[in-house]
């Protein structure tokens, strides 16, 4: 990683003072380690939301609960949608350790269309669960409900936006270091959206029709 | 003087990212693959086919399934591991996982003894306080 | 006409000409002084034909060291206007008996020690911290700039315009009057259906962002970009508290932004997260933003700690004692700051079994404080000690926040605080830790590197009247409190009728005076300071023959920070290279690779104040199309990919030539 005491100025070895500095010192790049750092940000915001999910999930209000509501199909498709996307985007990672553009590109695509019809899908249940009369303003739980699961959706949403960026600047700029590195990015945050998942479909809808 | 340190940062951009950092194998995203759709299955049969009478039951072992398709993604999709970026990866996991267990399980038990202490009485009750 | 009032809404939202406070004479004085004064300083920059250097070398700049400096200007701007709110309080309290109403009303008042409080915390302690964090981490382990300059500036110009966002509430609308943490329901929309919580969220939100994201940058610092050698247990004290200090915001502030945006969604689009009714809890706001909350206090604390570590053992002239237990104890603190927060509501009612747990946890907490402070101590035992004004500050707070922790370890007795919860007694004991550390400790550390900073010393006669008015002014603004605190006296009051209470408020009123010099005395020390600056002159860059690798640097250092990476053998750096005679390398110098500067922060958080703006107002037109432009100025941002450049070695050698020739000038 770094060299000690490497010195390139030809000065004699009795100098005391060539062991104090180096002229060859290039410090690693920190990218992928600061959004991993903000990625463990994101998890305690999702916490902040699964914790009033938790406190206020119960609070029906006298309305409807999860197992009046909630259609497992959806919730097992929509599923199914995002662990397929997270392969998706694991193959377009092996492409690009290929350096294969255009399957990179292809793969990115892919993720992106899944991702567009988890988002598609679950605005379409919460525009119907408006409808019913269910809306994030009807009860304490319906409240928590739509809180989390719609800021997962959005942060899908974003992904799906970035993920567009990336591909545009792919396409211009090629793979390079500067790209893989944010397509590695893009990969973290892709996961850990799938895996905050997880705990919305249990947590949520799974022990949500429990009786 | 100024020579040789244009190739150095295209140099050092192919080698910084990390050491130990692990790039995953059709394999091993295969495998995680495969994982998930089984663990992701089972507890979806175990609810819509209420396969355990008692709910809590229930609960607790998709809990355990969720919380072993969590460890699932970190290693086969996250490639999380104790090498990547000096360690520092595997750390700041571990101290976000604490946070978390404290975080929850702090305020669930917490808001519980709030709720239960706080709830509105009726005069009966409030007469028969110790 | 139907189509024009649906325009006018469309783009004012709420926002009318209402919204300026003609009515209140004191906001009209206020507003008179300050457009006077911006006047004066505009059209001093205008004059002096400085727009295009601040532009340039300010205000697009991504050096750490600009960005540290600009961070602990705004904290000591943003402190006049938090010490004028308390000035007022003091002046209203001691005042406000019986008969006599004061001169401020209580929707005034209830404004005045909210925004007191707000700005105190996010717009004082924290810049001012973050700054000095920003400008001398970096330095200290060797390194260049932090890990992501871009973000550094970014993280800048977002915490200034949310301090903006609070500055305009003065004059355009009101600012909340709930109280710091805007508590639910007071804060809920029926409550509050003013711009007042709104300006509060938002000025909060957006300057959330800059922290967490400065967050992300220290901590990739320290743990990327050490100088060779420099493994974790050489790194100076003062790094090992930034380090803990930013993984401490990593892991707090999402909290508040989640927080913050649930009470904006319960305001904004009616949910029922703390509503009283429909199954919402105002509890659950109170458990959720104190696991923030006690977090927060210690990452205004923990550099502070750092500082004084760096200057006890400087004006000792002695290592510091104890360093491995220094760095347990600061990792410890961090952890615990965890397992506590309950202590700040033992009295809404979880029980004998919940505030048990919490109140041994707080008292546990004080123990490793406990460890660090008898390690200064010791390390001054049979040390060479230099009364500089540094270390008056550093004697001063040692004193100082014993006291006011012992008062916070009998707060953490459930039965006690029972008592004492919300009383003047807990706002003595809260201002008593944090202006005994971290105003003093900010002090300190102001005396402290402003040579490094700018090339000379502060004149030390006006520090220490400074010290003295604040140490003393302290003393009679906050025991009176604790005394009224144990008589019950409840806090946020503005009228009392007891009159036998009103001697301990002029009391207190007297003290604030006394700061209110201190606080003259430092503006006096800075302009004294710059007068005499060729006396004061730093020149070897080391003036207080420290032990940090900062100081092996010239006063202030180049841009690029050190011609050559410097390569660590042992803690104390500095000191290991005089003790085995480094001297500097005279040949050798390569081209220096460096960061450019950009507009892109600066604009970027400017269309996020805008947005602000918007969303208080209901100005939606508005508010969306700024939210569209942040968007496409990010993703624009991201489609520059030559953001660097190359300080030419030819440039490298008559910079350190210059430094040579100047040392050489004054052995």
């Amino acid at each position: 990683m770094s060299d000690i005491a490497v010195n390139h100025t030809g000065a004699a070895s009795a100098n005391p003072s060539v062991r104090f500095y180096t002229d060859h010192h290039h410090p690693e790049n920190g990218t992928l380690l600061g959004f991993w750092l903000y990625l463990m940000s994101d998890c305690l915001v999702f916490a902040c939301l699964f914790m009033a999910y938790a406190v206020l999930g119960h609070n029906y209000a006298a309305g409807p609960s999860g197992a009046t509501l909630f259609e497992l199909p959806v919730v097992a498709t929509n599923t199914a949608i995002l662990l397929v996307s997270s392969i998706t985007y694991g193959f377009a990672m092996l492409t690009m350790q290929k350096n294969n553009k255009a399957a990179t590109l292809g793969w990115l695509a892919i993720t992106g269309l899944l991702g567009a019809a988890f988002v598609t899908l679950e605005l379409k249940e919460f525009i119907q669960l408006i409808a019913e009369g269910a809306g994030p303003t009807r009860s304490g739980f319906l409240t928590s409900f739509f809180s989390l699961v719609g800021t997962h959706g959005l942060h899908v949403s974003f992904g799906i936006l970035w993920l567009v960026t990336l591909m545009v600047q792919v396409g211009k700029h090629g793979l390079s270091p500067e790209n893989k590195r944010r397509l590695m990015c893009l990969s973290m945050f892709w996961h850990f959206l799938d895996v905050v998942w997880i705990g919305v479909f249990t947590f949520v809808y799974l022990m949500g029709v429990l009786p | 003087m100024s020579a040789n340190h244009n190739h150095d940062h295209e140099h050092h951009d192919d080698h910084g990212h990390g050491e130990g950092h692990d790039h995953g194998s059709l394999k091993s995203y295969t495998i995680g693959f495969l994982l998930s759709v089984v663990l992701t299955a089972i507890p979806f049969w175990l609810v819509m086919g209420k396969v355990f009478d008692k709910s809590s039951v229930t609960a607790l072992v998709i809990l355990g399934f969720a919380a072993v398709q969590v460890v699932v993604h970190m290693i086969y999709f996250l490639h999380v591991n104790a090498k990547a970026e000096g360690g520092w990866n595997m750390l700041g996991l571990i101290f976000t996982l604490m946070l978390l267990f404290i975080m929850m399980s702090g305020s669930v038990w917490v808001m519980y003894h709030l709720n239960h202490n706080m709830m509105p009485m009726s005069a009966g009750e409030v007469r028969n306080l110790p | 006409m139907f189509d024009n009032i649906d325009l006018t809404r469309l783009i004012f939202g709420r926002l009318s000409l209402d919204a300026i406070p003609y009515h209140e004479p004191i906001l009209i004085a206020t507003f008179m002084g300050v457009a006077l004064g911006g006047i004066a300083v505009l059209g001093a920059i205008t004059y002096f034909r400085l727009w295009m250097t601040i532009w340039r070398d300010w205000i697009t700049s991504i050096d750490h060291k600009k960005i540290g400096i600009m961070y602990v200007v705004l904290g000591l701007v943003m402190l006049l206007r938090g010490f004028a709110d308390a000035v007022m309080m003091r002046a209203q309290q001691a005042m406000s008996f019986g008969h006599n109403m004061g001169f401020l009303p209580p929707h005034h008042y209830d404004q005045v020690f909210t925004a007191h409080g707000v700005i105190m915390i996010f717009f004082v302690a924290m810049p001012l911290v973050t700054g000095l964090m920003n400008y001398v981490v970096p330095l200290q382990i060797g390194a260049r700039d932090v890990a992501f300059p871009f973000l550094n500036n970014f993280s800048f110009w977002m915490t200034t315009f949310g301090a903006g966002l609070v500055m305009v509430s003065l004059f355009v609308g009101e600012f909340a009057k709930t109280g710091w943490l805007a508590y639910p329901p007071l804060s809920g929309i029926l409550a509050s259906p003013d711009t007042g919580v709104d300006y509060y969220i938002w000025a909060l939100q957006i300057a959330g962002v800059g922290t967490l994201l400065s967050g992300v940058n220290l901590i990739v610092t320290i743990v990327k970009m050490r100088a060779p050698g420099m493994n974790m247990m050489k790194m100076p004290v003062f790094t090992w508290t930034a380090l803990c200090t930013n993984v401490l915001i990593v892991a707090a502030f999402p909290v508040l932004t989640g927080v913050l945006a649930m009470l904006s969604m319960d305001r904004y689009v009616g949910t029922h997260f703390f509503t009283t009714d429909l199954g919402g809890s105002a509890m659950m706001y109170v458990n959720m933003i104190w696991i923030w909350g006690h977090p927060e206090v210690y990452i205004l604390v923990l550099p502070i700690f750092g500082v004084f570590s760096e200057v006890v053992s400087t004006f000792s002239n002695k290592r510091l004692f104890g360093y491995t237990s220094m760095v347990y104890a600061t990792v410890v603190i961090t952890i615990l700051s965890y397992l506590v927060w309950l202590h700040h509501f033992f009295t809404m009612g979880s029980g004998a079994s919940v505030n048990s747990f919490f109140g041994i946890t707080t008292m546990i907490i004080s123990i490793p404080t406990g460890a660090k402070m008898f390690n200064w101590l010791f390390t001054m035992y049979r040390g060479r000690i230099r009364f500089e004004v540094p270390m008056l500050w550093t004697m001063g707070f040692m004193i100082t926040f014993v006291i006011g922790g012992m008062t916070g370890v009998l707060l953490a007795v459930p039965p006690a605080d029972f008592v004492l919860h919300n009383s003047l007694f807990l706002i003595a004991h809260f201002h008593n830790v944090i202006i005994g550390g971290v105003v003093f400790g900010v002090f300190a550390a102001i005396n402290y590197w402003f040579p490094k900073v700018f090339g000379y010393k502060l004149d030390s006669f006006w520090g220490k009247c400074s010290f003295w008015f604040w140490f003393i002014g302290f003393y009679f603004a906050f025991v009176p409190l604790y005394v009224l605190g144990l008589m019950g006296v409840t806090r946020r009051m503005s009228h009392f009728d007891d009159m036998s209470l009103q001697i301990w408020f002029q009391i207190a009123a007297f003290g604030a005076a006394l700061i209110a010099l201190g606080i003259g005395s430092f503006l006096i020390q800075l302009v004294v300071s710059y007068r005499k600056r060729e006396q004061l002159r730093d020149v070897t860059g080391d003036p207080w023959n420290a032990r940090t690798l900062e100081w092996s640097t010239s006063s202030p250092p180049p841009d690029y920070n050190f011609a050559f990476t410097p390569v660590v053998h042992d803690q104390d750096a500095w000191a290991d290279m005089k003790k085995h005679g480094f001297e500097r390398p005279q040949t050798g110098f390569v081209d220096i690779h460096m960061p450019k500067n950009t507009a892109a922060g600066f604009i970027i958080a400017a269309i996020s104040f805008v947005m602000g703006f918007g969303l208080i107002w209901h100005m939606w037109l508005i508010a969306g199309l700024s939210f569209i432009a942040m968007l496409i100025a990010i993703i624009a941002h991201t489609f520059n990919y030559k953001r660097d450049y190359y300080i030419p070695a030819s440039q490298v050698i008559d910079t350190e030539g210059a430094r040579t020739a100047l040392l050489a000038s004054h052995v």
